[in-house]
């Protein structure tokens, strides 16, 4: 346990996806027992260089050291024997296993006959989470977790096969405020036993916080760093992305007209079927953004889906545009003006294997405008898709490209550039800018605005509070299924907030 | 070369190498009985492409499999395996046949269509089925389809006691209007073999379907439906109508597939005419990779095997053949796994 983590440089590492150069003779060195920040914009190849490191890629060319020796990851199995770990953008657990099993999966305990012992292994599992301050249930199902849990695991994961070096691609992107402070009290301890971490992600101020040493990337390749201590957030930003970004401005404030999007009395069940949403009422008018605040799992995700046509709602009605959309399907809802980005891109969003032109037009593909009569031609996608990628800066804007070569944040904005395109009259947005860059960001704000000084209604869902502080006109904390609060977020701030979400402040709604 | 082209050829190949592969290991077996198997490979390419009557004896028995090996291909692409196409082949033979029959006084204009229109219904009926089970109560297609083989057999016999000529096991001879033509009556080169105008069906019935699959709304649904069905149905797309659907039109394939021999070869249905065409379409499907054109190429590919087989008969037991079918379809999902095994160690 005590031995301590190797040193590890990659040297001059190039790779390619056809014309496409993900990393460009990149150089990174980790020293031993520091937690390594890795910036950079969607697409910029953070996630390629650390897949490179634990072996699902092989470079182009370039060379990776460990502990003063050259080696060879051919797969993640090699990286493990090396004392390295991973926790991918996109978690990778059996849903219908055990935390225990998901864990000790490839390396499990045996029993007395040599057989695989379930006790056995819950029992190690308990031990090690204990002892990383790790809080798991270690016999319950993956599919029941929640994702912060979920990701305790993938860490717990790393640990039990023996972990030393442990890469985390973007992982406080799903979690909420108080999960990411749990996290990174689990990083220090870790850091503190003697583990290098290499932390990619968007939210510079988690750097700032975490890391001693930072690597900024761009298009490919190493555009500075060094030590923290120099390199400020916008520091950090300006070489991210060449110059500095705009903060957002502060909007006009508009007049509410009609509602659009009406609820009423709204009663959903979750997977489980628990009831996830107790009587909730709301209106969203329209050139409005509601922004809807809450710990995640709190039922924000079971009302977004019965809103979209996903999840039947016990009880209640749904109207939009003054029409009762209530028994319709996702379709009817769609044509009755409804856009929709999900919380869940690799799940709801996208169809992976599918090309970019192809996943624009998921959701419109029986519109009349998208096709002639029945057919559906691939080149008129095409030549459709290439403006939308063009403007919502999806990188590389190539429309025949499958949408899983895409980076994280790069899937994500074909979402949005999909939904914010349609000109639907109600937006359902959930976590619209989870995953992806400053830039990015505030470029798919701006893009929200806009829908609403169009006149649109917008429902916001994030777990980000700075997101709907900055877009909301109205708020709505969301705690164990209801509507606790309403205010607006010149009455309120992200600690107020923080307290109704977790339910220490009285209810205040019916 | 970029790595996304050595890719995408490796991937190509996988096909190729399992029927290099194959042709190995069943060189092996031949030697094991004391033939010389380059010999016998010869000579079965010889007979089954290098004569005109061998040549059209293998594009006889390639087109069933083309309509059955995109049957399964268009199941797979909805995520669904369809393993009933014997059944439904076999029940849209007997369709034609029994409209052949009854109408036997319409001339061609009207009848042939009717009898084709036949045959891909009862394919669709047949398959329809297990499409709504899956739908409806979420029972597995794999079981129900098997299930409906074995039900399609024996409801053939059954309404074959009231149809069929006395004393055999077929039905009457359908009307003249009902007959496909030959293709020796065009192309003397092919005299005497049984290759028929369902031939030229078949391929722009491939034709069809992949323009379906990829050139149309029905198809884009039917693909995101196979690929991803949360965001199918997160994209508006209604699982079961598509599942449904995509069952009776693989239905209708497999069900097209019995005209073949019904109205273009016998000119009458009867028992057991199917032969595996059915389950062979699965190994021809995997073979195409679920694509039209792949699964032309592979239907020629079983043909030419099928129809070797026959003619080294005197040289070979004939099971050798049987043995060569299942080693190309064993090792085209091993290449397949080992070609993406290569393939993403190169990503
Ligand atoms: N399997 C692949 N096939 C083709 N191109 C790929 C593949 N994986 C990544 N790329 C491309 O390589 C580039 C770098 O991608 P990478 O995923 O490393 O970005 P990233 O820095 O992690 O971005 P993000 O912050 O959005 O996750 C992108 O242009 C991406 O499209
Ligand atoms: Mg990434």
């Amino acid at each position: 346990m005590i031995e301590s983590a190797p040193p590890i440089s990659l040297r001059h590492i190039t790779r390619r996806f056809g014309p496409v150069v993900a990393n460009d003779d990149v150089s990174l060195e980790l020293a031993p027992g520091e937690i390594h920040g890795l910036v950079g914009e969607n697409g910029a190849g953070k996630s390629t260089l650390m897949r490179v490191l634990y072996g699902l890629l092989q470079p182009d060319s370039g060379t990776i050291e460990v502990a003063g020796r050259a080696v060879r990851i051919h797969s993640p199995a090699a990286a493990m024997r090396l004392g390295l770990g991973m926790v991918h953008q996109h978690f990778m657990l059996v849903d219908s296993l055990t935390v225990a099993e998901n864990v000790t999966l490839g390396r499990e305990p045996l029993g007395a006959l040599g057989s695989y012992s379930p006790a056995a292994a819950e029992r190690e599992v308990a031990a090690l989470a204990a002892r990383h301050g790790l809080p798991v249930d270690p016999g319950a199902r993956i599919e029941t977790l929640s994702v912060g849990a979920q990701q305790r695991v993938e860490i717990l994961k790393a640990l039990y096969h023996g972990a030393r070096v442990l890469i985390l691609d973007e992982p406080t992107a799903v979690l909420t405020p108080q999960e990411v402070d749990d996290l990174f009290r689990v990083l220090r301890e870790l850091q503190a036993q003697g583990t290098t971490i290499v932390l990619i992600t968007h939210k510079l101020a988690e750097v700032t916080a975490l890391a001693q040493r930072v690597t900024v990337m761009r298009a490919g390749r190493v555009v500075g760093g060094g030590a923290i201590a120099e390199h400020p957030v916008e520091r950090m930003a300006e070489l991210m992305v060449g110059h500095a970004i705009p903060p957002l401005h502060a909007r006009a404030h508009h007049e509410e007209c009609v509602p659009l999007l009406r609820v009423r009395l709204l009663d959903v069940l979750d997977d489980r079927g628990l009831q996830a949403v107790k009587r909730a009422s709301f209106e969203v008018h329209s050139g409005e953004i509601v922004g809807l605040a809450g710990v995640e799992g709190n039922g924000q995700h079971e009302l977004v889906e019965c809103l979209a046509g996903l999840r039947r709602a016990q009880h209640g009605d749904i109207l939009i545009a003054d029409r009762d959309c209530t028994a319709l399907t996702a379709r009817g809802r769609a044509a009755a003006g409804l856009a929709h980005i999900p919380s869940d891109r690799l799940r709801r969003g996208l169809v992976p294997e599918m090309t970019l032109a192809e996943n624009l037009v998921l959701g419109r593909q029986r519109e009349p405008d998208a096709g002639h009569g029945p057919l559906l031609p691939r080149r008129a996608l095409e030549a459709r898709a290439a403006g939308v990628l063009a403007e919502y800066d999806v990188r590389p804007p190539e429309p025949g490209r499958q949408a899983r070569q895409l980076s994280g944040g790069n899937q994500q904005k074909l979402i949005a550039a999909r939904e914010l395109s349609r000109g639907a009259a109600v937006v359902l947005a959930a976590h619209p800018t989870r995953g992806v860059d400053l830039g990015a960001i505030a470029f798919l704000h701006q893009r929200l605005l806009r829908e609403r000084d169009a006149g649109r209604a917008v429902l916001l869902v994030s777990s980000e509070l700075s997101e709907i502080l900055a877009l909301s006109d109205r708020i709505f904390v969301m705690y164990e299924g209801r509507l606790v609060h309403e205010t607006r977020p010149a009455e309120t701030d992200e600690r107020t907030l923080g307290l109704h979400m977790t339910g220490r402040r009285g209810a205040v709604a019916p | 070369m970029n790595v996304d082209l050595r890719r995408r050829l490796l991937l190509g190949a996988a096909p190729l190498l399992a029927v290099a592969l194959s042709l190995a290991v069943g060189a092996i077996f031949i030697l094991a009985i004391g033939q010389d198997p380059l010999a016998i490979y010869a000579l079965m390419l010889r007979q089954s492409l290098g004569t005109g009557y061998g040549l059209g004896q293998t594009l006889f028995k390639a087109t069933p499999l083309i309509f059955t090996g995109l049957a399964v291909a268009l199941g797979f692409r909805a995520g669904l395996f369809n393993i009933g196409v014997e059944g439904q082949l076999y029940l849209g033979g007997l369709a034609a046949a029994l409209t052949g029959v009854a109408l036997a006084g319409l001339p061609a204009v009207f009848l042939l269509p009717l009898a084709l229109l036949a045959a891909a219904a009862a394919g669709a009926a047949w398959g329809a089925i297990p499409g709504v089970l899956k739908a409806r109560f979420g029972a597995h297609e794999v079981i129900n389809t098997i299930m409906l083989n074995f039900i399609a057999f024996a409801l053939a016999s059954f309404i074959g006691r009231f149809v069929f000529e006395p004393a055999t096991v077929r039905t009457a001879t359908v009307g003249a209007g009902a007959e496909i033509a030959r293709l020796d009556v065009f192309l003397p080169a092919l005299h005497g073999s049984p290759v028929n105008l369902s031939l030229l069906l078949a391929l722009l019935v491939a034709a069809g379907t992949n323009l379906l699959l990829f050139g149309t709304r029905l198809g884009y649904e039917l693909r995101a439906v196979g690929l991803n069905a949360t965001a199918a149905e997160y994209g508006g797309v209604s699982l079961g109508r598509t599942q449904v659907v995509a069952m009776a039109l693989s239905g209708a394939l497999a069900g097209l597939g019995g005209v073949n021999f019904v109205l273009g070869y016998k000119h009458y249905f009867e028992l057991g005419f199917s032969a595996g065409a059915g389950f062979l379409g699965i190994a021809v499907a995997l073979l195409g990779r679920n694509h039209p054109v792949g699964v032309v190429v592979a239907a020629l590919f079983f043909g030419a095997l099928s129809y070797g087989g026959l003619v080294i008969n005197q040289q070979v037991p004939k099971e050798l053949v049987e043995v060569l079918q299942a080693l190309v379809i064993l090792l085209a999902i091993s290449a397949q796994v080992l070609m993406e095994r290569f393939a993403r160690r190169m990503r």
